[in-house]
C-alpha cells in the first residue's frame, strides 16, 4: 500500500529539513507547477476528485475555481491553512506539521499560485508549539532557498506566507471565523454568500484550506489525477489519514486507502479494544459527528459511506466508547466543550448548549428529570443545520442527539437511579 | 419590485429588500432582534425564521432567516408554518434562559422590544430549574444605565455604537452565554450618539439614566411631537411629561431629518427644563431686587409703560419661535425689531440665507447627507455644533466603498457581508478645520488653519474646479496640493456636498465653501451645500428680519428707544459684557421674557416666565431652511406661559389693534404667513388646530395613561377637566384618535402588540423611508434651477502669527458650547472646564505648561484660565471652549496678549 502524507515520517518524528526533504523528492511537485498555468493546476485539482480533509468533505478544486482571476481579480489574494485542529479526537494535522513542515509548505505554494494569491498564512493552533518551531524553520529555510518569496525559483511568482498562532477557540478552526480571527476580530463567522473565495481576508479573494488538504496537492500535481484515484478504495480519491483514540490497544494515526473501513482501522490498526473491554460505539470523525454502533463496523470511511449510515466521516479520527465508561458522561463532556467553545452569536447555539450541558451535568449528578430527555431533543432539533449561523452547534449536537438514539437507556437509568450508574 | 408568496398569498414587495422588511412592510407581525433597519442584517438573534419553500410542489420546506433572505421574485414562504412558529418561540425560550424576568423594577418594562416578542412567539413558561448566568454592571456615566443580566446577545448595541456611530469604547468580551457588553473598564461612554443605546437596545439594559432620577412608564407619559433646541439642525423629537414635569426626550422619526438618532446634546439636554434656573414666577424689580409679583399685577405694570410709548423696541431670539419674534415684532413695530442675534452672528447668517436663496446649490436634508459620496467640511468641528451630521457623514463615507459592494452582488442590507467586504476602505471626506475634531478618524485627509487660511484652502479647491473661480496668491504647496486632490475627488462624485458655518466666525470661509458649491454646480454636478447654524431658529429668525445688536444699542444710545423688550435671549452671550451693561443701564424700562433667570433677566425691571420647548407651540426653522411645528407636551404650571402668549397679553396692554383677533397659534400663524411673505409656507408645517381625525383630536398620552382619577386626589377626589388646547389638534389626554395620526402630530410611536419604539415600522411607508403621510416640516428656500451667480471673489491674505499676541479661536464642545442644555446636570458633567489652549510650540514660547494660569486681555478684561496643550492648533492660535468660558460675547476672531502668571 502506497503511503504518501506520511512517505518521509522519519523514526522519531523529526523533520527532514529542506536539503533532506528536497532529496526525497520534495519540492518537485512545486518545480513542476511552476511550469503550468495556475489555471491547468485548478484543473488537475479538479480532475483528482479530492475533497477537503477539513471536515466539510468540499472538493477543493471546484472550490479554488470560484476564486476571481484575471487582470480584473482584486488583489492582494490569500491562502489560508486551517491548521487550527481543535476538533476533540483530532490530531492528524499535528502529526503532518511536527513532521512533515515542508510538505505542507509545499502544497501551500502550489495551492497558491493556482490560486494566484499573493500572501499565505497558516493559522495554526496556539498550542500547537512544537509544530510552530518546525513550521518557522522550515519557513526561514524555504525563503532562503527561493521556493517562498519575489521570484520563487525564477518563475516570476511571488509568495508571502506567514505563520500566525491563534488565540485558542474552536471558533476560529471554522473558515470565516478563522478570516475574523486573523483580522484581529472576535473569531464569529461570517455571511455566506459571499463566500471567501470572492471577499475573504480583509475583503479580498481567499481560500481556506484544511492541512492534509493541502498536504496532497503537489503530490497530485506531480503524480497526476489517475494516480490519485488509484490510491483509495472508494469514490473519494487518495489517501486518508485515520486516527483512533478511546481506550483501544493501539491508539494512533495511520495512513489507509480512502475507504477503508471502520472494522479494519478499530481491529487491524488500532488493535481493538483493551482487555476485558468491549466496544460500544464511535465517533467516527472527531467530537462533532454522530455516534456510530457495531452495526456499522463494516461501512467504509469515505465521506457518502458515512453519511449514508446517519455520521458524517468529519477528520476521519474516531473517539471510541467503551462499555465501562457512561456514555452520559462522555457527551457530557462534549457538550462542555462545545458550550464552552460556542462563540456566542446564534441564540440557538449559545442558549441551547448551555442548556444542554448544565441538564447533562444534572443528570450525571442526579438532579436529571425524564422531561430533560425531551428538552435536550428539543435542543437538538433547535440547532439543527439552518437554524444556527455555523457549523459548530449542528456539529455539536450531533453526538449527542445520536447517543439519545442508540444509549437511551442510559440516560433513563440516571433519571431512574437518580445518579451515574458508573461511578 | 417583486411578486412573493406569503401563506400562500401573494404579495408586491420592493426590490432589493430581505424577507423580514419586506414582511414587515406588508404589515406582518414578525418577530425579530438583531436586525434593525437603519444597521441592516446579520443573522444573529435567529428569532425571525420562516419556512421557504421552494416551489408549489415543495411541501416540506426549509427554516429560513427572514432577515438573511432577499425577497426575490416568485420567493415562496410561510411564517404561520408550525414549525417556524415553534422555533421562533424556541428562540425566546433560548433567550429567556438567563434573563432575571424583572420587567416590574426594569427601565424598559411597557415599552420593551423583548417582552413584545415573547408575547408574540407565544413563550410563557421557563422550563430550565438550573442558575441562571450573572453580570457585574459598569457605571457609564451620567447618560446611560448598565444593567447587563437583561442582556439576550442580540449584538445591536455593539454595532451600532462601533460600526455605525464609529464609537470605540464599547465592546463585546467573552463568548458563549455570557458575552459581556460593555466598556474595557467603568467609565463615561466617549461617543456623542451613545444616548441612542437607549433605544437601540431592545431589552432594559441600556437606559436612560437621567430619566431614571424621575421614572415613568411610556404608558404613564404625556407626549408631544417636539423639535429638538439645542442647534441648528432640528432634529425630532418626543417631549414626555408627568405630574407636570418634563420627563424625558425620545428620538421622533423623521425620514427626512434624523431618521432613527438624535445625538446625546439633544436626548439628553432637556433637564434645564426642570433646572434650578426656571423662572416659574412674573418677577419685578422692588427695592433694586427682582422679587415675585402677581401676574395682574404685572399686566398692569406694563399697562403703565407700554402704551403710546414711542420707545419701545424689541429684541428677538434665534432660538425662540417664529411666532413668539413675530408677536414681538408686531408688538413694536417691524423697525423697531431687532433679531436678536450678534452683529457677527447676524452678518454671518445673512450671508448664509443668501447663499442658499440664490444659490449655487440646494441645502440637502440629513438624510441627503447620509447619502452623499463626497465631502468637504469647511471650518466647522460638525460632531460638537451640529452633532446629527457627523452621525450621517459616518454613513456617508461608505457610499462610494458600497458601489463596489454592489458589484460582488451584496445586498446593502446584509451589514457584515458589506463591511467585511469594505473593510475599512472609506470615500472622500476631507475636514479643514481650526483644531482636530471628532470625525477626523473617518477622514480621507484633514487641514489644521487658521480661519482665513481655511478660506484660503476653500477658494484654493474652487478654483481648481474652475478657473474663473479666483485664484489664491501665495498658497502653499501642500495646500495646493491638496486643494487639487480634494477637487478631484469631489469632481469625480455622484452626489458632492459642501459643509460650511460660521463657527470659524469667518464670512470669507463661507464664501469659500459657496465657491465651492459653485464651481462644481456649473460643472452640472448635483452638489448640496450645508451650512450649520448657531442656534435652533437662526434661519428663521433671519427670515424674519430686524437688525442686529449693534443697531439696538445705538437705539437706545441715541435716545431713539428707552423701552427694550427682551425675548428668550441673554444678550451677554452675544455682545461684550461693558456693551450690554451699558444698554440695559441706560434703558428706563426693561422688560425681558425668558424661561431661565440669565444674567439679562437679572438685569431686567420685569421678568415673565416663559414656556420652555416642551411647554409651548411653534415653528422653528433649521439650518436645511425646513419650517417644523413643535407642540406642548403640557400645560406649563405657575405664571408660565408661552411667550407669544405673554406678547399677546403685552399687545393687549399697549392697545395695539392686532391682539383683537389673535387669541390662538393659528392666529398667529396666519397673521405670520401673512406678513412675511419668506415665512408663508409655515402654515403647512403641521394641520391647524381644527384638524380632526374621526372626529376627534390626537390624543397626547396613550390607552393605557393610568392614574389620571387619582392623581389630584389628595387635593380633591373629583377629577378636574382636562385642559383644552386651543393652539392645536392635540388634546391633554388619553381620549382621542390614538392610531396614525399626520406624522407632524404623532406624539408616539405605538401600535398594538408592539409597544417599544420598534412600532415604528407601523408608521412608515416603507421600513426606513418616510412617514406614512409624508415626513414632517416644510422646506422654505429651494434656490433657483440654475444658479448663474458668480464667484465670491475676496480672498483672504495668509493668516500670519504675531509675534506676541495670539489669535482667540472658539473651539465648541457637543457638551457645554449650547447655551441651554449646559444647564442639564448630566450635561453639564460632561463639560470641559475653562481652558486656553494653545499648540506645544506655542506654550513652550509662553513658558507654560498644561495647567499653568494663563491672563487673556480683552476689551480691557482680564480673563484668567488654565493652559491646556492641543499639539493640533496651528501656531499663532489659541483656542478657547465655546459657551464654558464667557469670551464669545467679545465678537470676531479677537487677537490677544497672553501673558503667564
Ligand atoms: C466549529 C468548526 C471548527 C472547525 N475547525 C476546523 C479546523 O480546526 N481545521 C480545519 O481544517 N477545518 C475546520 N473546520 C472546517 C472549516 O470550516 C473548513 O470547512 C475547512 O477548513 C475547509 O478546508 P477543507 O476544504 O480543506 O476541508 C471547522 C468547522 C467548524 C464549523
Ligand atoms: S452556531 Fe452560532 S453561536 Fe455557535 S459558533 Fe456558530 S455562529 Fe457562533
Ligand atoms: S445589551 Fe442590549 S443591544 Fe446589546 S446585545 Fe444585549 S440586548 Fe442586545
Ligand atoms: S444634532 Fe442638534 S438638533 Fe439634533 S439632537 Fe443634536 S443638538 Fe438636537
Ligand atoms: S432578526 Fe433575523 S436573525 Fe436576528
Amino acid at each position: 500500500m502506497e503511503k504518501v502524507l506520511t512517505k518521509d515520517l522519519q523514526p522519531g518524528g523529526m523533520p527532514l529539513d529542506l536539503k533532506g526533504y528536497e532529496k526525497a523528492g520534495g519540492y518537485q511537485g512545486l518545480r513542476k507547477a511552476l511550469k503550468m498555468t495556475p489555471k491547468e493546476v485548478v484543473e488537475v485539482i479538479k480532475n483528482s476528485g479530492l475533497r477537503g480533509r477539513g471536515g466539510a468533505g468540499f472538493p477543493t478544486g471546484m472550490k479554488w475555481s470560484f476564486v476571481p482571476t484575471g487582470k480584473d481579480a482584486p488583489h492582494p489574494k490569500y491562502l489560508c491553512a486551517n491548521a487550527d485542529e481543535m476538533e476533540p479526537g483530532t490530531f492528524k494535522d499535528r502529526l503532518l506539521m511536527e513532521s512533515t513542515p515542508h510538505q505542507l509548505i509545499e502544497g501551500m505554494i502550489v495551492a497558491a499560485y493556482a490560486i494566484e494569491a499573493d500572501v499565505a498564512y497558516i493559522f495554526l493552533r496556539g498550542e500547537y508549539i512544537v509544530a510552530a518551531e518546525r513550521l518557522r524553520k522550515a519557513l526561514a529555510e524555504a525563503y532562503e532557498n527561493n521556493c517562498l518569496g519575489k521570484n520563487i525559483l525564477g518563475s516570476g511568482y511571488n509568495l508571502d506566507m506567514h505563520l500566525h498562532l491563534s488565540g485558542g477557540r474552536y471558533m476560529c478552526g471554522e473558515e470565516t471565523g478563522l478570516l475574523n480571527a486573523l483580522e484581529g476580530k472576535r473569531a464569529n463567522p461570517r455571511t455566506k454568500p459571499p463566500f471567501p473565495q470572492t471577499s475573504g481576508l480583509f475583503g479580498k479573494p481567499t481560500i481556506v484550506q484544511n492541512v492534509e488538504t493541502l498536504c496532497n496537492i503537489h503530490h497530485i500535481v506531480n503524480n497526476g489525477p489517475d494516480w490519485f484515484k488509484g490510491l483509495s478504495k472508494s469514490d473519494d480519491g487518495g489517501t486518508k489519514i485515520y486516527g483512533a483514540s478511546g481506550k483501544v490497544k493501539r491508539p494512533g494515526l495511520w495512513e489507509l486507502p480512502m475507504g477503508t473501513t471502520i472494522r479494519e482501522i478499530l481491529e487491524e490498526h488500532a488493535g481493538g479494544m483493551k482487555e476485558g473491554l468491549k466496544f460500544r460505539g464511535l465517533l467516527p470523525g472527531g467530537a462533532s459527528t454522530d455516534f456510530l454502533v457495531e452495526e456499522h463496523l463494516d461501512v467504509k470511511m469515505d465521506f457518502n459511506e458515512v453519511q449514508k449510515a446517519g455520521s458524517r466521516m468529519g477528520t476521519g479520527t474516531m473517539v471510541v466508547l467503551d462499555d465501562r465508561t457512561c456514555p452520559v458522561g462522555m457527551v457530557h463532556n462534549l457538550e462542555h466543550f462545545f458550550a464552552q467553545e460556542s462563540c456566542g452569536w446564534c441564540t440557538p447555539c449559545w442558549s441551547g448548549l448551555s442548556w444542554a450541558e448544565k441538564m447533562l451535568k444534572g443528570l450525571e449528578e442526579g438532579q436529571g428529570q425524564e422531561s430533560d430527555l425531551d428538552r435536550l431533543a428539543f435542543v437538538c432539533r433547535f440547532a439543527a443545520p439552518g437554524n444556527t449561523f455555523c457549523a459548530l452547534a449542528p456539529g455539536a449536537v450531533e453526538p449527542l442527539q445520536s447517543a439519545l438514539k442508540y444509549f437511551r437507556e442510559d440516560f433513563e437509568r440516571h433519571v431512574r437511579e437518580k445518579r451515574c450508574p458508573w461511578r | 419590485m417583486a411578486k412573493i408568496w406569503v401563506d400562500d398569498k401573494w404579495y408586491e414587495v420592493g426590490a432589493d429588500q430581505s424577507l423580514l422588511e419586506a414582511c414587515l412592510e406588508l404589515g406582518f407581525d414578525l418577530p425579530y432582534f438583531c436586525w434593525h433597519p437603519a444597521l441592516g442584517s446579520v443573522g444573529a438573534c435567529r428569532q425571525c425564521a420562516v419556512k421557504q419553500y421552494r416551489d408549489e410542489k415543495d411541501t416540506r420546506g426549509r427554516l429560513v432567516m427572514s432577515c438573511m433572505t432577499p425577497a426575490s421574485e416568485g420567493a415562496r414562504i410561510s411564517i404561520k408554518d408550525a414549525d417556524a412558529a415553534s422555533f421562533r418561540a424556541g428562540v425566546v425560550e433560548g433567550l429567556m434562559q438567563n434573563h432575571p424576568h424583572d420587567c416590574p423594577v426594569c427601565d424598559e418594562g411597557g415599552e420593551c422590544h423583548l417582552q413584545d416578542m415573547t408575547v408574540m412567539t407565544g413563550h410563557n413558561y421557563r422550563q430550565t430549574t438550573y442558575p441562571k448566568r450573572t453580570f457585574r454592571n459598569q457605571n457609564l456615566g451620567p447618560l446611560i444605565n448598565h444593567e447587563m443580566n437583561r442582556c439576550i446577545q442580540c449584538y445591536r448595541c455593539v454595532r451600532y455604537y462601533r460600526e455605525y456611530a464609529g464609537g470605540r469604547d464599547l465592546d463585546a468580551f467573552a463568548s458563549r452565554n455570557q458575552v459581556f457588553f460593555g466598556r474595557h473598564q467603568e467609565g463615561t461612554l466617549q461617543n456623542e450618539f451613545a444616548g441612542n443605546l437607549v433605544e437601540i437596545c431592545p431589552t432594559g439594559v441600556f437606559t436612560d439614566k437621567t430619566l431614571k432620577k424621575h421614572y415613568t412608564r411610556k404608558w404613564d407619559l404625556q407626549m408631544a411631537p417636539s423639535v429638538c433646541v439645542h442647534c441648528g439642525l432640528g432634529c425630532n423629537t418626543t417631549a414626555a411629561e408627568r405630574y407636570g414635569s418634563l420627563r424625558r426626550i425620545l428620538n421622533r422619526y423623521n425620514g427626512h431629518v434624523n431618521g432613527y438618532f438624535l445625538c446625546d446634546r439633544g436626548r439628553f439636554g432637556y433637564e434645564f427644563v426642570r433646572g434650578e434656573q426656571r423662572i416659574k414666577q412674573t418677577l419685578a424689580r422692588q427695592d433694586g431686587k427682582l422679587k415675585p409679583l402677581p401676574k395682574a399685577k404685572a399686566i398692569e405694570q406694563l399697562g403703565r409703560v407700554l402704551p403710546g410709548n414711542q420707545k419701545v423696541i424689541g429684541i428677538g431670539s434665534p432660538r425662540a419661535s417664529l411666532e413668539a419674534n413675530f408677536a414681538l415684532r408686531t408688538l413694536v413695530g417691524p423697525e423697531r425689531f431687532f433679531s436678536g442675534m450678534s452683529d457677527q452672528g447676524s452678518h454671518l447668517v445673512s450671508l448664509m440665507e443668501e447663499i442658499l436663496r440664490q444659490g449655487p446649490a440646494r441645502t440637502p436634508s440629513l438624510s441627503e447627507i447620509e447619502i452623499s459620496d463626497a465631502v468637504l467640511v469647511l471650518g466647522e468641528d460638525v460632531t460638537n455644533v451640529a452633532p446629527r451630521i457627523a452621525l450621517a457623514l459616518r454613513q456617508s463615507v461608505r457610499q462610494q466603498p458600497m458601489e463596489f459592494t454592489d458589484k460582488l452582488k451584496i445586498p446593502r442590507w446584509l451589514d457584515h457581508a458589506v463591511r467585511e467586504a469594505i473593510q475599512d476602505v472609506k470615500g472622500p471626506l476631507f475636514i479643514a478645520a481650526p483644531s482636530a475634531t471628532r470625525l477626523d478618524d473617518a477622514a480621507t485627509a484633514t487641514y489644521r488653519a487658521a480661519p482665513d487660511d481655511l478660506a484660503r484652502l476653500g477658494f484654493a479647491i474652487a478654483h481648481a474646479l474652475d478657473p474663473q473661480a479666483p485664484d489664491v496668491p501665495d498658497l502653499a504647496a501642500g495646500a495646493r496640493s491638496l486643494a487639487e486632490q480634494i477637487a478631484a475627488a469631489l469632481k469625480s462624485a455622484k452626489r458632492p456636498l459642501v459643509i460650511s458655518g460660521p463657527s470659524s466666525s469667518s464670512a470669507a470661509v463661507i464664501e469659500a465653501a459657496a465657491n465651492v458649491a459653485r464651481g462644481l454646480a456649473k460643472a452640472g454636478q448635483a452638489v448640496g451645500l450645508a451650512f450649520t447654524m448657531p442656534e435652533a431658529n437662526s434661519l428663521g429668525a433671519n427670515l424674519m428680519g430686524g437688525g442686529d445688536l449693534s443697531a439696538a444699542f445705538k437705539a437706545v444710545e441715541e435716545g431713539r428707544a428707552d423701552t427694550v423688550i427682551i425675548l428668550e435671549n441673554d444678550l451677554y452671550l452675544k455682545a461684550p459684557a461693558a456693551a450690554v451693561d451699558r444698554f440695559l443701564d441706560a434703558a428706563r424700562h426693561v422688560i425681558a421674557i425668558d424661561y431661565l433667570s440669565t444674567p439679562t433677566v437679572a438685569k431686567s425691571e420685569l421678568a415673565l416666565p416663559a414656556g420652555a420647548f416642551a411647554e409651548s407651540d411653534g415653528t422653528l426653522v433649521s439650518s436645511e431652511g425646513r419650517a417644523q411645528r413643535f407642540f406642548q407636551a403640557y400645560i406649563p404650571k405657575d405664571d408660565i406661559q408661552q411667550s407669544w402668549r405673554w406678547l399677546i397679553e403685552m399687545m393687549r396692554a399697549a392697545g395695539r389693534s392686532e391682539a383683537e383677533s389673535w387669541s390662538t397659534l393659528d392666529d398667529v400663524i396666519a397673521a405670520l404667513a401673512q406678513g412675511i411673505s419668506a415665512l408663508a409656507k409655515i402654515t403647512e408645517a403641521a394641520p391647524s388646530a381644527k384638524f380632526r381625525k374621526l372626529g376627534e383630536k390626537i390624543a397626547r398620552a396613550p390607552n393605557r395613561y393610568s392614574g389620571r382619577t387619582s392623581m389630584l386626589a389628595n387635593i380633591n377626589v373629583s377629577e378636574p377637566k382636562p385642559p383644552d388646547d386651543p393652539d392645536s389638534a392635540l388634546a391633554f389626554s388619553m381620549e382621542g384618535y390614538q392610531e396614525h395620526p399626520p406624522p407632524s402630530l404623532t406624539p408616539f410611536f405605538w401600535a398594538p402588540g408592539w409597544n417599544s419604539i420598534q412600532s415604528l415600522n407601523k408608521f412608515q411607508s416603507e421600513i426606513k423611508g418616510p412617514l406614512r403621510g409624508g415626513d414632517p416640516g416644510v422646506r422654505l428656500i429651494e434656490p433657483p434651477e440654475t444658479a448663474n451667480g458668480s464667484f465670491f471673489s475676496s480672498v483672504p491674505k495668509p493668516f500670519a502669527a504675531r509675534p506676541e499676541e495670539w489669535l482667540l479661536v472658539p473651539l465648541y464642545h457637543i457638551f457645554g458650547s449650547e447655551e441651554l442644555s449646559r444647564q442639564a446636570p448630566a450635561v453639564a458633567e460632561l463639560a470641559p472646564k475653562p481652558y486656553l489652549a494653545v499648540n506645544s510650540e506655542d506654550a513652550a514660547h509662553l513658558q507654560v505648561q498644561a495647567g499653568d494660569q494663563i491672563e487673556v486681555n480683552l476689551a480691557g478684561t482680564a480673563h484668567r484660565l488654565p493652559v491646556a496643550i492641543h499639539p493640533d492648533l496651528p501656531k499663532g492660535i489659541a483656542g478657547f471652549p465655546a459657551g464654558v468660558v464667557s469670551l464669545e460675547g467679545t465678537g470676531l476672531l479677537a487677537w490677544s496678549k497672553l501673558s503667564r502668571l
